[in-house]
């Protein structure tokens, strides 16, 4: 028989119960065979045990008052009201921006296409990415429910990009209005927390297809691109050269539907 | 949030025990595992179905670290933690006070870094994948500093400082 050697990890798996049974068996026979090494881990499995049996009494302990969860997740629900407002009116202000911008956009030449989905893309972005309570209605466990109800309301096949070669996980996405219709904007985050947004829609005739332009509103980067008749805004706050490898990543992905 | 509660309030006593033994001062770990909780509560939708766990154990790991940083700039005074109530009768209840405050003591001699992944994996059962989510550093990392934490805590317990009698007594507690 042909063992794999026997690793110091596998020491350390084999105190914490973590290996599977017939490489626990490999290494008990190891050890039995070698004294020394079993003696050191006969100590390491006895500090285990020691720091187990002393610390258990902590958690056995009743809970402080300062503790009490339905308690605190009560106080906070009431708390958010205000909060909600808050953020209603945040939304009206951005909802008059947009309208705003809209106005100023008929009284001016028609700005490309591309211009209005930046923008629409960094709105969603101000909105939505700051949101600690629900920054996306469908979660990223609910993808398939996702893809098939953006692919709807916009007409057409939406692809969620899967951005974790780039550091990113999909927590989910929402559809968002526009004034150039329906859009689906997905967000991601990556281990730090920090989230990027994708926000995709039908150009209605400006802009059918144009090349990865950077655009960005004051702290909040973009890249915004057309392909086929859809166009593509990736948003967050990170410099734009990191953000380009990913839209290239996303672009990737959207040609394969 | 209904699902928050079943979920979450098993896990606040084991929170307390990681807690307490990462900063030994009662009411602050306390105070650690109670911003920990609202932090859950504020950010549950962004957590990741299924790693429950983990999620709270990154989010008071994080804590107790700015603590530690904020002590070292501060130099604020940590009072020692007093032993846990014991359920245990009075002979017991004096060994247990003993047994933890070596234990405590022993911990103690360890880094912040080595003492975190001995308690996260031989204390609170989390994978060396879950320890190494939670303390942002590869498995492999998690796996040397767990050698180096066992290394070190066993010199201390072998040290001339304390009679190896204490190794027979713990072994006969399995």
């Amino acid at each position: 028989m042909n063992l794999r050697p026997i690793t110091e990890d596998d020491l350390h798996a084999y105190v914490d119960h973590a290996l599977a049974p017939e490489r626990r068996a490999e290494v008990a026979a190891y050890l039995e065979n070698h004294p020394d090494i079993a003696r050191r881990i006969a100590g390491y499995a006895d500090q285990r045990q020691m720091l187990r049996v002393a610390l258990a009494p902590i958690a056995a302990e009743p809970l402080p008052a300062g503790l009490n969860l339905s308690r605190m997740i009560e106080a906070r629900t009431r708390r958010r009201w205000p909060v909600q407002w808050a953020a209603a009116a945040v939304l009206l202000l951005c909802l008059g921006g947009v309208g705003g911008w809209v106005a100023r956009s008929s009284l001016q030449p028609a700005p490309g296409g591309l211009v209005a989905l930046a923008q629409e893309a960094s709105d969603s972005y101000q909105v939505y990415a700051p949101d600690h309570v629900r920054p996306v209605e469908l979660r990223a466990s609910d993808t398939a429910q996702l893809t098939e109800w953006i692919s709807n309301r916009l007409h057409q096949p939406v692809r969620v990009p899967d951005l974790a070669g780039s550091g990113y996980r999909l927590m989910g996405g929402r559809l968002v209005p526009t004034s150039h219709g329906p859009a689906a904007m997905l967000m991601y985050d990556d281990d730090h927390g920090d989230r990027l947004v994708m926000l995709t829609r039908p150009m209605n005739k400006a802009d059918q297809n144009a090349p990865m332009t950077a655009r960005s509103t004051g702290e909040v980067t973009g890249i915004v691109w057309a392909d086929d008749g859809v166009g593509y805004s990736l948003v967050g706050r990170v410099p734009t050269q990191s953000l380009r490898p990913i839209a290239n990543e996303v672009r990737r992905q959207a040609r394969t539907i | 949030m209904e699902q928050m509660l079943r979920e979450v309030e098993p896990l606040i006593p084991a929170l307390r025990r990681y807690a307490r033994a990462l900063v030994r001062d009662r009411a602050g770990a306390d105070d650690l595992v109670q911003d920990c909780l609202e932090r859950a509560i504020s950010r549950w939708s962004q957590r990741r179905e299924g790693e429950v766990r983990a999620w709270l154990f990154t989010i008071l790991h994080n804590l107790a670290i700015d603590r530690f940083r904020q002590i070292k700039t501060r130099g604020a005074h940590v009072s020692l933690d007093e032993t846990p109530e014991s359920e245990f009768g009075e002979a017991a209840a004096q060994d247990q006070k003993l047994m933890y405050q070596e234990v405590m003591n022993k911990l103690a001699t360890l880094p912040e870094d080595q003492r975190a992944v001995l308690l996260l994996v031989a204390v609170e059962d989390l994978s060396y994948a879950e320890a190494a989510k939670v303390l942002n550093v590869p498995v492999g990392t998690v796996m040397s500093r767990l050698s180096r934490a066992r290394e070190r805590l066993q010199r201390e317990i072998e040290g001339p400082a304390t009679p190896l009698g204490n190794v027979v007594t713990f072994r006969s507690v399995k």
